[in-house]
């Protein structure tokens, strides 16, 4: 009997090692659809993690909960996450319900820390097919209680956060040059709100706008080539377009109150804060000229700071009653906003999954990050002071 | 029993060399080396840094360069700053006598200029204040225009929220935190 049952348990032993061992060569992708119906409303991914040390699964839970995962026992999980952490991070991901190991990977150099963002990342290509956010990078800016503040860069969760500027002056609006180590920003180190360009690499920066009025707001085109900013050279706060240098401004709306642009990710339009018959809306304007479009946010009214997600589909903004939500609509206009959580400010990921997003508490702002599909939050490491105006790097 | 004592150790054996080929899958396969840090930042903005990208206005704003070489009074028209309604760059007719007054120093010494800083109180997100600020002192620009003053005279600066007089959070700190302050520019003695 005691033979049968060995006999019994080796033949599931085989089993099992035959299916984990096919396992190593099915690592399909799950493609999930994801309509308006599911932001805010779908339900995180349980996984269990088990053997890293304390830091390891911290940093592993942090940045699985702010890309749509919690935290269950390993028979409750859909994926069993294991592994050590004892000098290198060394981890693996079972999908439990398919009984395949889907990802098996050891990891070193740099830090326990970057070692560990990177296994979430490959873990979350594993598991979504998509790229995962936790080696990326976010400039904010960081107010003392004066007014007058210093643009800062960081890990996306906080982290290793550096000082880019040291002027002592009023600053804001951080906007990366997408794929290169560069920022624009508004200062007013030289006594009137210019627009500079920071060369992160090398240090050196650059005014590109320094006209009478305001010169703030600025946003670089997807392929660096141009930028976006409000300028009120010509007497009112409007929307233009300059080459990545600041020449050739061109004044690009003559609609009122225009505020906070952004670009569509193919280039082609700029997104933006106006008003338009007597109504507060978003509205976008072709990159080149042309007619001004409004973007209708039906129960959403006074929308502002809007941000188009890198893959096109979504455009993130700040509603603005009192209190300030983040909301989040189709950018094609098919479904109307869904309000997801107080809030200001919002920047995509860009993977267009997560936001960050500024929320006052205590008389100050902190910064924070959202899954848009589970709306699960977490604030990130703070700087002293007032953190807001994150923008992520792309 | 004789039979299944011969299956045993076979099964066993067949147990063990899959197992073995699947621990030796499951350990990693290739081990992935993660750049060390981000590169330093460098963060000087030298003598040689370049601070131009100056052009003349060519808009509606006078340029910006025509205010160097003028030192700020900021007691002088202390008295004269104007408030603003909750998310309103319009005048109310309350402030108009300050900005009469405004207009008559300007007046009275065509040797000076003026700049307007617009303000806003904290109820707003960052950067529709900043806007919202350059609104209200550019409302006031026209406004001291249509009281004859050159615009030529004039600069406007919007500070947003970020310069509250009050930093309470009530509609009394707010109240007076929505407004224009007016900087009377004096020429540099010798200049």
């Amino acid at each position: 009997m005691k033979n049968c049952i060995t006999i019994c348990l080796s033949l599931v032993f085989i089993v099992l090692a035959a299916a984990l061992c096919r396992g190593q060569s099915d690592q399909g992708e799950i493609q999930i659809t994801r309509p308006v119906s599911e932001l805010g409303n779908t339900k995180p991914v349980p996984v269990s993690i088990e053997g890293f040390g304390p830091e390891v699964t911290e940093i592993l839970k942090f940045d699985l909960y702010v890309q749509g995962f919690t935290f269950v026992a390993p028979d409750a999980a859909q994926y069993q996450i294991s592994g050590s952490s004892a000098g290198d991070v060394v981890g693996r991901v079972v999908d439990r319900f398919a009984k395949t190991t889907i990802l098996s990977r050891s990891y070193n150099g740099a830090s326990v820390r970057r070692q560990a963002h990177a296994f979430t990342d490959d873990m979350v290509l594993a598991i979504t097919g998509k790229k995962g956010i936790a080696q990326t990078r976010i400039a904010f800016k960081v107010e003392a209680s004066s007014g007058n503040g210093e643009i800062y860069v960081a890990d996306f969760d906080g982290h290793n956060a550096q000082a880019v500027t040291h002027d002592g002056v009023i600053v804001s609006a951080p906007s990366w040059v997408p794929g290169r180590s560069a920022l624009y920003y508004n200062s007013y180190k030289l006594g009137n709100p210019d627009i500079f360009y920071h060369n992160l690499s090398t240090g050196e920066r650059h005014v590109i706008a320094h006209y009478s009025g305001s010169n703030i707001s600025p946003a670089a085109s997807p392929d660096g080539s141009r930028v976006a900013m409000i300028m009120s050279r010509s007497g009112s706060p409007n929307v233009w377009v300059a080459n990545a240098d600041g020449a050739n401004p061109r004044k690009l709306t003559s609609t009122s109150e225009d505020s906070s642009p952004c670009w569509s990710p193919d280039g082609g339009w700029i997104c933006f804060a106006t008003k338009m018959r007597e109504r507060r809306m978003l509205a976008k304007v072709p990159a080149g000229g042309g007619e001004v479009q409004a973007l209708h946010t039906p129960g959403a009214p006074n929308p502002t700071e809007p941000d188009w997600s890198p893959d096109g589909k979504w455009i993130a903004f700040t509603l603005q009653a009192g209190e300030f939500d983040i909301c989040v609509m189709p950018a094609d206009g098919s479904a109307p906003p869904v309000i997801l959580v107080r809030g200001e400010d919002p920047s995509w990921s860009p993977n267009s999954r997560t936001l960050i997003y500024a929320r006052r508490t205590g008389g100050r702002y902190i910064l924070s990050l959202l899954d848009v599909y589970t709306k699960q939050v977490k604030d990130i490491r703070q700087i002293s002071g007032s953190d807001s105006e994150p923008a992520w790097a792309k | 029993m004789k039979m299944m004592k011969l299956v045993y150790p076979m099964t066993l054996a067949l147990a063990v060399t899959l197992a073995a080929t699947g621990c030796r899958n499951h350990r990693p396969y290739g081990v992935t080396p993660i750049p060390n840090g981000q590169g330093g930042l460098v963060n000087n903005l030298g003598p040689g840094g370049t601070m131009g990208g100056n052009q003349p206005g060519g808009g509606q704003q006078a340029d910006i360069n025509s205010f160097d070489n003028m030192v700020p009074d900021r007691a002088a028209l202390a008295a004269y700053t104007i408030h603003f309604a909750f998310d309103s760059s319009v005048i109310r007719h309350s402030e108009e006598a300050n900005l009469q007054s405004v207009a008559s120093a300007l007046k009275s010494d065509p040797s000076t200029k003026l700049t307007i800083e617009g303000n806003c109180d904290e109820r707003g997100t960052e950067e529709y204040n900043r806007a919202l600020g350059d609104r209200r002192a550019l409302a006031a620009r026209e406004a001291l225009a249509k009281l004859g003053v050159d615009p030529a005279r004039i600069r406007t600066m919007s500070y947003g929220k970020d310069k509250p007089v009050d930093p309470g959070h009530n509609e009394s700190a707010w109240s007076q935190n929505r407004r224009d302050d007016f900087v009377l520019l004096h020429p540099k003695t010798g200049a």
